[in-house]
């Protein structure tokens, strides 16, 4: 039995487990799909948000300037990358500077520094391809940008490497509250048995409270698309540019990201399709347009992939953080700005736990630090030499858009939590992220999961398991046809 | 830190003929880097035949091509350094390259000839809406695990693109049993070579569908299908004209881009249309010292069209180190927009007859290509046909410009 099952590993419930792993507790995460932060973690746009804009007094805005303040340290800790770029909200008139000070009034509410209005010349200096039309911006030094799923697999490897447990390809299905402990039941696999379960289980949060029969709330999702420029895109802006808010979020944004590439998006489309993750030729044409109000000659041609992700709506309008019988979690609802506020949630599911009188001893041997596989790019020509007479893999290049090496690609499948498929690898390492989008390398990289995991390549998979990417060996079906 | 005379970057048929004729011209100190671990680039992978009916007169595979390259070379004292990535160059020269063996390290050159070839353009520059499951590859990846690794990316295939690797991939899939359903080209003609549309395509009743793409994938985790339709002149979806297609598998064949991050990072601009580096008759480019021939300078059909300009790199790389270079002028060739461009862009000397390869923006029938010198036609050739597949040349003879020519211009007359 354990004393804590986490459902999800998305940045919440990695988090979430990187904390309660400074307990002495016996922790397990499930997650249904074959690798971490494959659900909303995967696809936002990857900004640690200044904190201004969320209703004051509002559990978002609490815990999202508590998660900005912690973000720097936790990802020094954790080796992601993390960029303070400062963001600006583009106004386009008078109007729009009255928005923009509303904003700015509420930011202070939230106990929000370094937040300032400024005009077209303070804006120009600043971002010297602004579009003409923008006259006014808020402008608020703390924005900062992040690597979203960097930061959940970091969050997720370093509770594992003090213990924690991850156990991916478990789809919780039911749960039975027992006394005093509840059963998990997972597809294909034996019953676990947990003291206290932890739901944040993203956008399926509302099903999985469900099963253990709280009905209270539910989640709808809301579409964003994203388009993604090449690096060489990625110094059209340097802050992150976000236009006057509207009911249905941000509205879209321009971004720099931390790997240098530039983001556009995303749209909000609201739907009822949990799965339903298509990109659509309207999404496109309204990210495109927008992008172009707020930035003059955005390199489209530079385009290198669009994706799409599912915002968590709750029906409460807030995160849905609470225990609704003893010993059950929910942590649902985990819209933006859920990733900002990640660390600061954990946190809070810890106090929620312990002003209920669960009462958890600390460890004195937990290590917060983790070692980042990207640490190679990031070294000195001399460090790189010493590692490559220690290791000659990191002298192999083997994406040469990103310039990822084999070694690195080694250590994102040995290290936890291990990569198993090319997605994986390329999460954690940016091979085939490029401007090929893998088209040299991922032969190789298949070789070498292949290699390492000791099965055969056409086992190799792109994701899940029916993301299959060979259908066998040549000539197999010649005879058939 | 090492000094080398001459340093190619790359291994394909354009640094291995470069290599030859610069040693031949007198260098001796010559040094290849190829990240690879075998020389001879993508030709490799090509193992169909139609390679070298120009320069050797006989249809080779393309490793049989690549072979012949590679013995010549190999009877050289030419140094091979293969599993060596060149990650930097200088606008001084200065090379960075990485190994395994080596780790990281600087070589001088006094001259360098790039030669990294090209890459396909993925997906992501499509944006194409829909899903995102396994499944997609382009062209040349699929090539890749067919040919050199013995392995089928899928079984029911839709290939959008009509460029040659597609074309040659269609033919590839059916042979080893896959069923190709369709091929869809965007434009209203191909931009494959004609015998390959003949020999990939027709001789395997594989339909073509000209002014068509992709307008949607399906399938959440390996491809299900794929939406097509047609397009209008200005290549926008009809609605209407969505057809659904079953298939495991979509190739793309949408276009080859010159590898040139290298070149930009020595401080070269590219030409916006071959998005290569500009270089005149010598194969110089805007850096002294510093040529480029085949795939990375511009795209081509042909590999012998490849090793020509290799040759032309490599003697011209001969003479800058022995400092013989001849420059007397700085004129211009531009195009009229019907050629869609012309290479090289500069002549800096016309002592000698000079080739300018030239594409065609779209189809044209009985024209004449002309070659003006400041208006006034130095050159006249009649074309039956001019297709944007098909790379063709045309000659500016000796002495044609002269230092105070402005301009020289290939155009197309109608007959
Ligand atoms: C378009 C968009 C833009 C955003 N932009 C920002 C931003 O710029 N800044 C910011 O701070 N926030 C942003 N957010 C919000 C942020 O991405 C989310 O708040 C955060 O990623 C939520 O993390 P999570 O772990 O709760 O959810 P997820 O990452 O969705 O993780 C939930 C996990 O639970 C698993 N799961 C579900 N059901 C089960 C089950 N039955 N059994 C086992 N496992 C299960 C899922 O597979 C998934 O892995 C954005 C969100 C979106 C969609
Ligand atoms: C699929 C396909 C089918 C074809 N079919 C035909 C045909 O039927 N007939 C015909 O005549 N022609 C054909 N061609 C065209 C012809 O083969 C090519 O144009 C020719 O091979 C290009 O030669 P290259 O040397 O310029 O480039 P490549 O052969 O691409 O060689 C470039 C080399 O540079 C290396 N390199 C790149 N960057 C670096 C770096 N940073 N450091 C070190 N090394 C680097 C690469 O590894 C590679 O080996 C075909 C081409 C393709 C792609």
């Amino acid at each position: 039995m354990y004393d804590v099952v986490i459902i999800g590993a998305g940045v919440v419930g990695g988090m979430i487990a990187r904390k309660m792993a400074e307990y002495k507790l016996k922790i397990c995460i499930l997650e249904k799909d074959s690798d971490v932060a494959m659900g909303a973690t995967k696809a936002n746009s990857a900004i640690v948000h200044g904190g201004f804009d969320a209703k004051a007094g509002s559990l978002k805005a609490l815990l999202n300037k508590r998660g900005s303040d912690m973000m720097e340290d936790i990802c020094r800790e954790l080796g992601v990358r993390y960029r303070r770029n400062g963001s600006l909200v583009l106004g386009y008139s008078d109007e729009d500077k009255k928005t923009l000070e509303g904003i700015m009034e509420n930011g202070i509410k939230n106990g929000i520094e370094g937040l300032e209005i400024i005009g077209r010349e303070r804006i120009k200096e600043l971002e010297p391809n602004i579009s003409d039309s923008v006259e006014w911006a808020l402008y608020a030094s703390t924005g900062a940008i992040v690597c979203p799923y960097g930061l959940a697999e970091a969050a997720i490897g370093n509770a594992m490497d003090n213990g924690v447990e991850l156990k991916l390809n478990h789809s919780v299905r039911k749960i039975k509250k027992l006394e005093n402990k509840f059963e998990i039941c997972v597809d294909n696999e034996k019953s676990i048995l947990a003291k206290t379960v932890i739901n944040a289980a993203g956008i399926y949060s509302d099903e999985v409270a469900g099963m253990a029969g709280d009905t209270s709330f539910d989640v709808h999702p809301r579409k964003g698309e994203y388009i993604l420029l090449d690096r060489e895109a990625g110094d059209v802006v340097s802050h992150t540019l976000f236009t006057v808010p509207t009911k249905m979020g941000k509205g879209i944004l321009v971004s720099p990201t931390v790997h240098g590439n530039l983001i556009l998006g995303p749209t909000a489309v609201d739907g009822e399709d949990k799965e339903n993750r298509k990109t659509e030729r309207e999404g496109f044409d309204k990210i495109i347009a927008e992008s172009a109000r707020m930035v003059k000659n955005i390199p489209l041609n530079l385009t290198i992939t669009s994706f799409c992700g599912l915002r968590s709506v709750g029906s409460t309008g807030d995160f849905i953080i609470n225990m609704p019988m003893r010993g059950f979690v929910n942590v649902a609802g985990i819209e933006s700005p859920g990733l900002s506020a990640s660390p600061a949630i954990a946190e809070y599911v810890v106090e929620l736990l312990e002003n209920n009188g669960f009462k958890f001893a600390k460890r004195d041997d937990f290590n917060p630090y983790r070692e980042s596989v990207e640490k190679f790019s990031e070294m000195t020509e001399e460090e790189k030499n010493q590692l490559i007479k220690k290791d000659p893999s990191y002298g192999k290049i083997v994406c040469r858009c990103e310039n990822v090496t084999e070694g690195e690609i080694l250590k994102a499948i040995r290290t936890n939590p291990k990569a198993t498929t090319l997605d994986g690898v390329k999460r954690r390492t940016r091979a085939q992220m490029g401007r090929c989008q893998g088209g040299f390398c991922s032969p190789y990289i298949m070789e070498l999961i292949s290699k390492e995991l000791g099965i055969p390549i056409e086992k190799v998979k792109k994701s899940s398991n029916e993301a299959y990417i060979l259908s066998g060996r040549t000539k197999e079906d010649v005879h058939n046809a | 830190m090492r000094n080398v005379d001459l340093v190619i970057i790359g291994g394909g048929p354009a640094g291995m003929c470069a290599a030859v004729s610069a040693y031949n011209a007198g260098v001796e100190n010559i040094l290849i880097l190829e990240r690879d671990s075998h020389l001879g680039g993508i030709l490799q992978q090509c193992i169909h035949n139609g390679f070298g009916l120009h320069r050797y007169k006989e249809e080779l595979t393309g490793p049989e091509y690549a072979f012949r390259c590679e013995a010549e070379l190999r009877k050289l004292p030419v140094e091979v350094q293969c599993n060596t990535m060149v990650t930097d160059i200088s606008p001084e020269k200065m090379i960075t390259a990485m190994s395994s063996e080596r780790g990281i390290e600087k070589i001088g050159a006094k001259a360098i000839i790039l030669a990294m070839g090209c890459r396909e353009r993925s997906k992501g520059a499509l944006n194409i809406p829909g899903t995102r499951p396994s499944g997609i590859f382009s062209a040349g990846t699929a090539q890749k695990y067919v040919n050199m690794m013995g392995y089928m990316p899928g079984k029911n295939v839709v290939i959008l693109g009509s460029g040659d690797i597609g074309l040659i991939m269609a033919r590839r899939m059916t042979l080893e049993g896959a069923r190709v359903h369709a091929v869809c080209e965007v434009m209203p003609y191909s931009g494959g070579l004609a015998r390959n549309i003949q020999q990939c395509l027709n001789d395997f009743d594989i339909p073509l569908y000209l002014s068509h793409t992709v307008t949607e994938i399906h399938g959440e985790h390996r491809i299900e299908g794929v939406t097509i339709s047609e397009v209008d002149e200005k290549m926008k979806p009809i609605q209407g004209t969505e057809r659904f297609i079953e298939c495991d598998t979509l190739l793309l064949s949408v276009g080859l881009i010159p590898e040139n991050e290298l070149s930009r990072s020595a401080g070269l601009n590219l030409d916006s249309v071959t998005k290569g580096c500009f270089v005149d008759q010598n194969r110089e480019t805007e850096i002294e010292g510093v040529f480029a021939c085949g795939n990375v300078l511009h795209v081509h059909d042909l590999a012998d069209f490849v090793s020509e300009e290799g040759e032309i790199a490599g003697e011209s790389a001969a003479l800058y180190i022995r400092n013989e270079l001849k420059k007397s002028m700085h004129v211009p060739v531009v195009t009229d927009g019907k050629i869609r461009y012309s290479v090289p862009q500069i002549v800096t000397d016309n002592t000698k007859n000079i080739r300018l390869y030239y594409r065609a923006g779209a189809v044209f029938s009985d024209v004449k290509v002309n070659v003006l010198a400041d208006g006034v036609v130095v050159n006249s050739v009649k074309k039956k046909k001019l297709v944007p597949g098909e790379m063709q040349y045309i000659e500016l003879k000796a002495n044609s410009v002269s230092e105070n020519t402005a301009e020289i211009k290939v155009c197309i007359d109608k007959e």
